[in-house]
């Protein structure tokens, strides 16, 4: 990612925007202009975080959505062998410089010296390979082995130098290495024991309660510098959106996450909180199985696609935080997004149009939706269902439970809701879901033009070639991929008016992408 | 009192019948659930391979007989087993948040139980007064509104609007006594209000119900103070239905404040409960539903017990 958010709308895509958004709709807020104090040292940062678990772990293999882990874990204890910043430029972090051999198919990280873990031991190559090696072969058990795929092999060359051989060239393998998941840990004979939560990050962790608490203590030789500003980080668990509105609102956290979008609005008059949201590269999807009748007529797929009005989901699902999407999941925030690509209207009448066409009619689909999927799903897809309706499309909304969603709706059955986090890179994103071969490719879509460029633009070197080509593929997507995606989601959260922060917020995740406790202070 | 002894020897062998009873259902229950632990820890990010790996690693590729044998072992040796989802003993992860738990209930247990008896016997005896259908209107205000919705108000005007009261009850295991019942005080007045009407109503019926018979008639023809024909007359009858619903209720604030629990976000068991369901955490979900039972089975006990002191002719059956 090139630069962060707001200086990667062009002009012209601007203009479309704001044509195209409600006048309510809110836009980034302006961080850049105002000049800010210099970052200083102290305080606690109380965070009122949604997404803790009882369950969680700390074993980043099962890591999912888990504040603590996020947070705490990926955010404060531990570092990565590079880090995307806040301006979403890649930077390394434990690695001192990395270098790509020509092919991209042999990547060489120096690591920095002087680094050393939280007892005292120095960072070695063998850490980083332990680290990485955890989420590797056929053993691993982790969320993140689909991202480590392509790693053929991992070795260490003294200690201060690791080299990864992929199995085919890859001109954005590092960008996979800032992966919450790929975080460095100690090892020992070649393992890593993560219950002892031993890292290179600029906090410890002295207290834990599980799913429900954690507090970090500042380190005093944390290596890197102008980071990780405060004395002590608190996590606290706070599920109850309203319970979470109230804690900020009343002092008792300094932030939160997940702000809740219907009444965020009410805050904004006041001065003792900030309303701060970011749109990233988060959307919600509706896929459909491309190998199922009637999904597998490509007309049917177009049909559904125009049924959708998008600046009514936005306005009525997210409260206007958010935008709206093109059924392709390469979002504004990613670097080769193609702005060229015409934006897809709410048009009945293409819809019945194309209906006519694949001879179907009066169709009738079931769309298969529980609030598991996101936050809303269960309203968007009725929401669907009424729209699709002035195109004459029947859609049965069948409600599923929450419990086991991802388990037993999704990928199972042939239209459901889902929801993407996204990723920062384009082939990223396209290589989990979108290939043929891809693990999660929910819609069974197998396009072989659109699995040709995804090869080749991997390991195209010259930008432009690769912008036209991530370009052709968001527009295969687009127009014959098997996935209605209405809109993208802004993170949306509130701190208090005395914590602060520089001038970008990373689109990658809430809270400057987890990052908060080492990048935030208190003015 | 031998009689009394047998009654408790007796109905805690029961009761271990009953826990065995309750573990086999639970861990069928879970077993019936879709999904199982390694799908769920894994979620949105589960691939077959990883899926199949965790599930090897967790044991759960052995048939479920096999299971809940080792299970059952290690748990007649007091082995309470370690979570399948973070690998973490259960003990240690159960200890902390019942003793919150416990707290709470004990907290609000002591203000609502005598809050609610004495409102009862006044109720009972001002009868039909302003009084009576003052308490009776707030109290069953109090209990038909949901419990959150009630926790919302109660943060509305005490916390935000006043703050008088922390928002969350974020209490740690460092929290000092009075910065625990501070910030206890809220979800403890919540779930106060939650049973009290419970509590009073019976206490007012049980009484109203004797208040009628002969005998308390005699007692206050015969010059009694009215102090004493409640207290030494009539209560003394009415406990056993009183200390049935009594413990009914502190059951209920031991098992059942899963919602006040979110909403002051307490660090209580309930949502530990509810996590471990929900990613199919066998070991855990047994060992809270064997304490939830246990607390009844003891809290049923010891309101048996009451009402046959309180009784004698129950010591006596036929």
């Amino acid at each position: 990612m090139a630069s962060g958010f707001p200086s990667r709308i062009s002009r012209r895509q601007f203009g479309r925007m704001a044509a195209t958004l409600s006048a309510g709709a809110a836009f980034l807020p302006l961080i850049g202009g105002a000049a800010r104090a210099e970052p200083k040292r102290g305080g606690r940062l109380r965070i009122g975080s949604a997404g803790t678990n009882a369950s969680e772990s700390w074993d980043p293999a099962t890591w999912g959505l888990s504040a603590i882990m996020g947070l705490g874990g990926f955010g404060c204890i531990y570092n990565n062998l590079v880090e995307v910043g806040s301006d979403g430029t890649l930077m390394p972090e434990l690695a001192e410089s990395f270098e790509a051999a020509p092919g991209a198919k042999t990547w060489t990280f120096k690591l920095r010296s002087g680094v050393t873990f939280s007892n005292g031991k120095t960072l070695t190559a063998d850490d980083v390979v332990a680290s990485i090696n955890h989420h590797r072969g056929p053993d691993s058990k982790s969320s993140a082995k689909p991202i480590v795929a392509g790693i053929a092999d991992i070795k260490s060359e003294g200690p201060d130098t690791v080299v990864f051989e992929l199995e085919g060239g890859n001109a954005d393998f590092a960008y996979l290495l800032s992966d919450y998941h790929l975080v460095i840990g100690l090892a020992a004979d070649g393992k890593v024991d993560w219950n002892a939560h031993i890292g290179t990050g600029g906090y410890t962790l002295t207290e834990y309660e599980v799913g429900n608490r954690a507090l970090l203590t500042r380190r005093n030789d944390y290596w890197k510098s102008g980071a990780a500003w405060f004395d002590e980080v608190e996590i606290i668990g706070i599920d109850d959106v309203a319970a979470r509105m109230n804690a900020v609102l009343t002092g008792e956290v300094d932030v939160i996450s997940n702000a809740d979008i219907a009444t965020v609005g009410r805050v904004k008059a006041r001065s003792d909180v900030v309303v701060e949201e970011v749109t990233g590269t988060q959307h919600f999807t509706m896929p459909m199985f491309t190998d199922v009748a009637p999904f597998d007529n490509v007309d049917v797929r177009l049909a559904l696609k125009y049924a959708v009005d998008r600046e009514e989901m936005v306005k009525k699902i997210l409260n206007g935080h958010g935008k709206i999407a093109n059924d392709q999941p390469i979002a504004p925030a990613n670097r080769y997004y193609d702005a060229d690509l015409p934006q897809r209207p709410y048009d009945p009448e293409k819809a019945k149009f194309h209906l006519k066409k694949a001879n179907l009619e009066g169709l009738k689909v079931d769309l298969h939706a529980a609030d598991a999927a996101f936050q809303g799903a269960l309203d968007t897809a009725v929401l669907y269902s009424e729209q699709a309706a002035r195109a004459g499309i029947t859609i049965n909304v069948v409600r599923e439970p929450n419990d086991g969603y991802w388990s037993n709706v999704w990928t199972k059955k042939p239209f459901v809701m889902c929801f993407w986090q996204g990723r920062p890179t384009e082939d990223w994103m396209f290589s989990q879901v979108y290939a043929a071969d891809a693990p999660w490719n929910d819609t069974h879509w197998k396009n072989p033009q659109f699995n040709k460029l995804m090869l080749e633009a991997r390991s195209e070197l010259d930008d432009a070639k690769r912008k036209q080509m991530y370009g052709e593929m968001q527009r295969l997507v687009s127009d014959d991929g098997g996935v209605i995606i209405p809109m993208y989601a802004n993170y949306v959260w509130i701190r208090r008016a005395e914590l602060t922060h520089g001038p970008h917020l990373s689109s990658i995740s809430a809270l400057d992408g987890s990052k908060c406790g080492e990048r935030w202070w208190f003015a | 009192m031998t009689g009394i002894a047998r009654l408790v020897l007796q109905r805690l062998g029961l009761g271990l019948v009953t826990l065995l009873i309750v573990s086999v259902l639970i861990f069928w229950s879970v077993e019936l659930l879709p999904g199982d632990a390694a799908q769920e820890i894994l979620g949105q990010s589960a691939t077959p391979e990883t899926v199949a790996a965790l599930r090897h690693q967790l044991n759960l590729d052995q048939p479920p007989m096999t299971r809940y044998t080792h299970w059952l072992q290690a748990m007649a040796h007091g082995d309470f087993g370690t979570s399948i989802a973070n690998g973490l003993p259960v003990s240690k992860l159960i200890s902390e948040r019942l003793g919150n738990t416990l707290f709470l209930a004990a907290f609000a247990g002591i203000i609502a139980v005598p809050l609610a008896l004495m409102l009862g016997i006044l109720a009972a005896l001002l009868r039909n007064s302003l009084f009576d259908r003052a308490a009776s209107i707030f109290t069953l205000t109090a209990i038909s509104f949901p419990e959150f919705f009630v926790a919302y108000i109660l943060i509305l005007f005490l916390s935000v609007k006043l703050g008088l009261f922390p928002s969350i009850s974020n209490i740690t295991p460092s929290t000092d006594f009075a910065e625990r019942i501070y910030r206890s005080f809220l979800p403890a007045l919540a779930l106060t209000l939650a049973i009290t009407a419970h509590i009073m109503r019976m206490t007012r019926a049980a009484l109203i119900n004797l208040f009628s018979l002969p005998y308390i008639e005699m007692a206050r023809l015969k010059g009694a103070s009215q102090g004493r024909v409640v207290m030494v007359h009539a209560l003394r009858n009415a406990l056993a239905p009183i200390v049935n619903v009594v413990v009914l209720n502190l059951a209920y604030l031991v098992t059942g404040v899963v919602i006040v629990e979110v909403v002051f976000v307490y660090p209580g068991f309930g949502r530990l409960l509810v996590d471990s369901v929900s990613k199919r955490d066998v070991p855990v979900v047994q060992a809270i539903c064997l304490i939830i039972s246990m607390t009844y089975i003891l809290l049923n006990l010891f309101a048996d017990i009451v009402s046959i002191v309180s009784n004698p002719r129950l010591m006596h059956a036929k």
